[in-house]
C-alpha cells in the first residue's frame, strides 16, 4: 500500500490522534472501578475506540479495524448496562490497550501492512475478552440466534421436546368417528406441516367397558409440533372437527420469549390487544372473534367484564407472558400515539405576544382600510381588501389558539359537588352539559373562581333537604346542572338548581328596608332577583336562599362583569333557579361597529347589533321610539358622553339586543364595521360602567367601546333613582 | 394362556362388534394375547378399543399382551406413542413387509 503526501499527513494526524485517545482510554479504564457512576466514563472509553475503528477503516488498516471491533463491541455491551464492570474486566481491557498502542505505532513507523505476529498475540488477548462477549451475544433474542440455541440443546441434549415449536390439544368432538373422520388422520396429516416431536395419547375420558360406546370418540392428544406454519395454517388443519371439538394450539414454553420478542418489534399502528396477537400469529381470527363474542356475552349478562387478554387466556388460547407481552405494547402504542396527537405546549407569553401583534395588525390594517378608498385606485383599493380578509382569518386562528373547552373546568366540580353534598348532608347529582363548548383560556381561568361560588351556593342554599324535597314532592336526589353553549359571539355557562327557588317577596321586602329600591317601585322578576348581586345583599343572612358563604355573589358578579360579562336570575319558586353567566368569547379582538357623535368615535360590539335606522323625525325629545310598531327604548350617546357640537341634520338610531330587549342607542354617524382590539383602560378608570375599554382607530384616534349591557343597566338604575350617574363619571 | 387373532380391520366399521368379542375374550382366562397380526387396517375407533381391553385387563389385575402387531397397527402406536404405554415388545412387526 503506497501512500501519497496527503495521505502521509492524514496518517499522522490519524496516528497522534489515536494515540491521544489511547491514552484517554487507559486513564478512563483505570479509574472507571473507582467512581460511583460510570456511564459517563464508559461512554468517553466506547467512543474512543469507536473513533479509531471508524480511521482505521479509513486508511484501510483493517487488522486494527478487526481487533478494536472486538474490543468496541464489549465496551458497547458495558455501556448498555449488559456487562458490569469488573477488575478482571478492566485486567482484560487494559492489554488491549497497550496493544492498539503498539499497532498504530506501527502504523507510525510506516508498516501499515498487518504483521501476522503481532496480530496472533492481538487474538491471545481476544481470546481473553470472548467469554464476557458470549453472555451478550446469548441474552440477545434474535431470532436467528435463538433457533441456533433451541438446534444445539437439542444435539447436545437430545431432548426433541426443545425443538418443538407448536404445543397441540386436541379433544375431538365424540361424533367425529361415526361422521366419518378419524382423529388420528388428522394427526397424520400433522406431519405435512412440519415433524411431529411428540405425541401424548389421553383416553382418561372412556367410560367403563360397559357403558363405553366403541363408536364414539373418546381420545385425547397432546401433540408437540415442530413446524414453520403458523398458527392459522395449523388450525385450518382441523376445520372439518371443529364443532364441538375442543382444539388447542398454543406455542411453546419455549417460544414466548421469541413471540414476546415479536410482539414488541410489531410495526402496528393498531392499539388492540386482539390485532396485535392476531398479526403476530399467536391466536387466529376464530380465536378472537370467540374472545370477543364472549365478552360480549359476558357484558350482555351483566357479569362483571372481563378484558379481552383474561379470556383469551382462560379459553387457553395464548398464554399469560404473551399477553403481557402484547399489553406492553399496546401501552407502548398507545403511548406512542398520544405522543403524536398532543398538542404543542406554547408559552402563554408568546401566545399573548402573537395576539397582541395581530392586534397591532389589525390596527394598521383597519388605518390602510381607511386610506385606501381616499387613494382613488382601485387595484390597491381591492388588494387592501384582500389584506383586510386575511388579517380577519389570521386574527380568528389566533384567537383559536387561546379557545380551550370549558368541560376541564366543569369535570373539578364533580369532586366539589360530591364533596359539599357530603358536609351538607345532602344527595346532589351533578349533570354537566355542553363540556366541548370553547372559550378564551383567560375567560375560563377567570370563570372558576365565581362558579364554583354559584355551585356552593346553589347546594346550600338552592337544594332544600331530603326531607323537604319528598314533602314538595320532589326526588330526594337535586340535581345540578352545569351547561355551557355558544350564542351571538358570546358564552353562556349556566349553573341550574331544582331547589327552592328564590323568593321575590321576601328579597323586594329587604331590599325595600335596606333603602335600594323604592316601595313604590314597580320591579320585574329579573330586577328583583339581580337585587341579590347587589353589594348589600350579599352580607344579608337568611333574606335570600342564596345568601353567600365567604365571597358574595357582588363579588361574583364583579368577576363577571370584569370580563366584560353579565349575569341573570331565572327563578321559579319551588322549582328551581338558573343562574345564566353570558361572557365574550374573546377578551382581546371583537368585531365592532363603529358609530359617531359628533368628533367622537365609540365602538358597538357587532354581535350586540340589531340594526340601523334612521331617527325619525317625530321623535322630538322623548326617550322612545316605534319600531315597526314595537316600542324601542332610546339612549342618547350625545348627553351621555356630555359631547356639545352641532347637532346634524339627521341622527340615526343603531338598534342593539341586550338580554332578549332591544334599545336603540342615538347618534350622529354610522361608520360601518371595524376589527377592534380592546385596550383596557387604564386603572384610573376601571370603576367606570358601560365602558368596556379603547381601541385605536386606524387614524390614531381613540374610541371608547361600549358595554352594551352594563350601559343599559346604569342608564335603567338611573330612571329608577337610584344614585348612580354615568354622565358624571364619565367625564 | 388364551389367545385371540383379530383379523381384517379394526376400526370404527367393525368396532361396534369387536366390543363384545374383545370382552368376552378378557373373560376366558388371566394370561391373555391377542394376536394382531392380521390387523389390515386400524382407526381411532380401532385403537379404542385396543386402549380399553389393556385397561380392562389391569383393572382385573389380568395380564394382556398385543403381539405380532401388524404394520397398521405398529404405524398407529408409533404416532400415537403408545407402544411403550402398552409394554408389549413389537419388534417382530418392523420385520414384516
Amino acid at each position: 500500500m503506497s501512500f501519497d503526501k496527503e495521505m502521509q499527513e492524514a496518517l499522522v494526524t490519524f496516528t497522534v490522534e489515536s494515540a491521544e485517545l489511547l491514552e484517554s482510554m487507559e486513564s478512563g479504564l483505570m479509574e472507571l472501578e473507582n467512581i460511583e457512576n460510570p456511564e459517563e466514563t464508559i461512554n468517553a472509553i466506547f467512543r474512543a475506540a469507536h473513533t479509531i475503528k471508524g480511521s482505521s477503516g479509513l486508511f484501510g488498516l483493517d487488522h486494527i479495524v478487526r481487533f478494536t471491533h472486538v474490543v468496541e463491541s464489549l465496551l458497547d455491551a458495558l455501556r448498555d448496562g449488559k456487562l458490569v464492570v469488573s477488575s478482571d474486566l478492566i485486567a482484560a481491557l487494559l492489554p488491549c490497550c497497550d496493544h492498539l498502542n503498539s499497532l498504530i505505532e506501527d502504523v507510525a513507523n510506516g508498516n501499515v501492512k498487518e504483521n501476522p505476529e503481532v496480530t496472533e498475540s492481538g487474538n491471545q488477548l481476544l481470546q481473553v475478552l470472548r467469554p464476557y462477549l458470549e453472555t451478550p451475544a446469548a441474552a440477545d433474542t434474535n431470532v436467528v440466534e435463538f433457533q441456533e440455541k433451541i438446534e444445539s440443546v437439542e444435539t447436545i441434549a437430545g431432548n426433541n421436546i426443545e425443538s418443538g415449536n407448536w404445543h397441540l390439544f386436541l379433544k375431538f368432538n365424540e361424533n367425529c368417528l361415526r361422521d366419518g373422520m378419524d382423529p388420528l388422520a388428522f394427526i397424520r396429516y400433522l406431519t405435512t406441516l412440519g415433524e411431529i416431536v411428540d405425541v401424548t395419547t389421553f383416553s382418561y375420558t372412556m367410560p367403563d367397558a360397559e357403558t363405553m360406546d366403541p363408536e364414539t370418540s373418546y381420545l385425547a392428544f397432546k401433540v408437540i409440533l415442530k413446524s414453520d406454519a403458523d398458527k392459522e395454517t395449523i388450525e385450518g388443519v382441523f376445520e372439518f372437527v371443529r364443532d364441538g371439538s375442543y382444539i388447542n394450539i398454543l406455542p411453546l414454553e419455549n417460544r414466548i420469549p421469541y413471540y414476546a420478542e415479536l410482539i414488541m418489534s410489531l410495526n402496528e399502528d393498531s392499539d388492540q390487544l386482539g390485532a396485535l396477537l392476531l398479526k403476530c400469529g399467536i391466536i387466529t381470527q376464530r380465536e378472537l372473534e370467540d374472545g370477543l363474542k364472549s365478552q360480549q356475552v359476558r357484558a350482555d349478562a351483566q357479569q362483571p367484564t372481563l378484558r379481552l387478554g383474561e379470556i383469551l387466556v382462560e379459553q387457553q388460547v395464548v398464554q399469560q407472558p404473551l399477553v403481557n407481552a402484547a399489553l406492553e405494547k399496546q401501552t407502548q402504542i398507545k403511548d406512542n400515539k398520544a405522543r403524536e396527537n398532543q398538542s404543542i405546549r406554547v408559552d402563554a407569553e408568546r401566545l399573548d405576544k402573537l395576539i397582541d401583534l395581530i392586534g397591532e395588525l389589525v390596527i394598521s390594517g383597519a388605518g390602510v382600510n381607511l386610506r385606501a378608498p381616499l387613494s382613488g385606485d382601485d387595484i390597491l383599493q381591492e388588494l387592501t381588501g384582500e389584506v383586510m380578509r386575511l388579517i380577519e382569518e389570521v386574527r380568528d386562528s389566533a384567537l383559536q389558539l387561546r379557545m380551550v373547552p370549558i368541560g376541564t373546568t366543569f369535570s373539578r366540580f364533580q369532586r366539589v359537588v360530591r364533596d359539599v353534598s357530603k358536609e351538607l348532608g345532602k344527595d346532589i347529582e351533578l349533570i354537566i352539559s355542553g363540556s366541548d363548548t370553547e372559550v378564551d383560556k383567560a375567560v375560563v381561568e377567570k370563570i372558576s373562581d365565581p362558579l364554583m361560588h354559584l355551585v356552593r351556593n346553589s347546594m346550600d342554599h338552592g337544594i332544600e333537604n331530603a326531607e323537604l324535597r319528598q314533602q314538595r314532592g320532589k326526588p330526594a336526589r337535586g340535581t345540578l346542572r352545569l351547561n355551557a353553549y355558544h350564542i351571538s359571539g358570546s358564552i353562556v355557562i349556566e349553573v341550574s338548581d331544582d331547589g327552592g327557588g328564590l323568593n321575590r317577596d321576601r328579597i323586594l321586602e329587604k331590599a325595600i328596608e335596606r333603602g335600594m329600591v323604592s316601595a313604590n317601585a314597580n320591579l320585574s322578576d329579573q330586577e328583583v332577583f339581580a337585587l341579590i348581586f347587589e353589594p348589600g345583599f350579599s352580607t344579608a343572612q337568611q333574606v335570600s336562599n342564596l345568601s353567600g358563604r365567604g365571597v358574595g355573589m357582588d363579588v361574583v358578579k364583579r368577576n363577571v362583569t370584569a370580563l366584560r360579562g353579565s349575569i341573570e336570575v331565572t327563578s321559579q319558586i319551588g322549582i328551581g333557579t338558573t343562574l345564566r353567566i353570558n361572557l365574550p368569547l374573546t377578551l382581546a379582538i371583537i368585531d365592532g361597529f363603529l358609530v359617531g357623535v359628533d368628533q367622537s368615535t365609540f365602538v358597538i360590539p357587532l354581535d350586540r347589533v340589531v340594526e340601523c335606522v334612521e331617527l325619525p323625525v317625530d321623535v322630538e325629545h322623548r326617550d322612545y321610539m316605534d319600531l315597526r310598531s314595537e316600542v324601542l327604548p332610546l339612549i342618547r350617546l350625545r348627553p351621555l358622553f356630555n359631547i356639545s357640537g352641532v347637532l346634524p341634520r339627521r341622527e340615526n338610531v343603531v338598534v342593539v339586543d341586550h338580554g332578549g330587549n332591544k334599545t336603540g342607542f342615538i347618534v350622529d354617524h354610522l361608520l360601518g364595521e371595524f376589527q377592534t382590539v380592546i385596550k383596557p383602560l387604564g386603572k384610573l378608570f376601571a370603576h367606570l360602567q358601560g365602558v368596556a375599554g379603547s381601541t385605536i382607530l386606524g387614524n390614531g384616534k381613540v374610541a371608547l367601546i361600549l358595554d352594551v349591557s352594563t350601559l343599559i343597566e346604569s342608564i335603567d338604575r338611573k330612571n329608577t333613582a337610584l344614585p348612580r350617574n354615568l354622565t358624571h363619571q364619565s367625564t | 394362556m388364551q389367545t385371540l387373532d383379530i383379523e381384517g380391520e379394526l376400526t370404527i366399521f367393525t368396532a361396534a362388534d369387536q366390543k363384545p368379542q374383545l370382552l368376552a375374550f378378557l373373560e376366558s382366562g388371566d394370561e391373555l394375547e391377542v394376536n394382531l397380526a392380521g390387523v389390515t387396517e386400524i382407526d381411532s375407533a380401532g385403537l379404542q378399543l385396543l386402549i380399553l381391553i389393556k385397561r380392562e385387563a389391569a383393572h382385573a389385575g389380568k395380564t394382556l399382551r398385543f403381539v405380532m402387531h401388524s404394520k397398521v397397527v405398529v404405524d398407529i402406536l408409533e404416532l400415537t406413542k403408545l407402544t411403550t404405554a402398552f409394554g408389549d415388545p413389537v419388534v417382530l412387526a418392523y420385520n414384516e413387509e
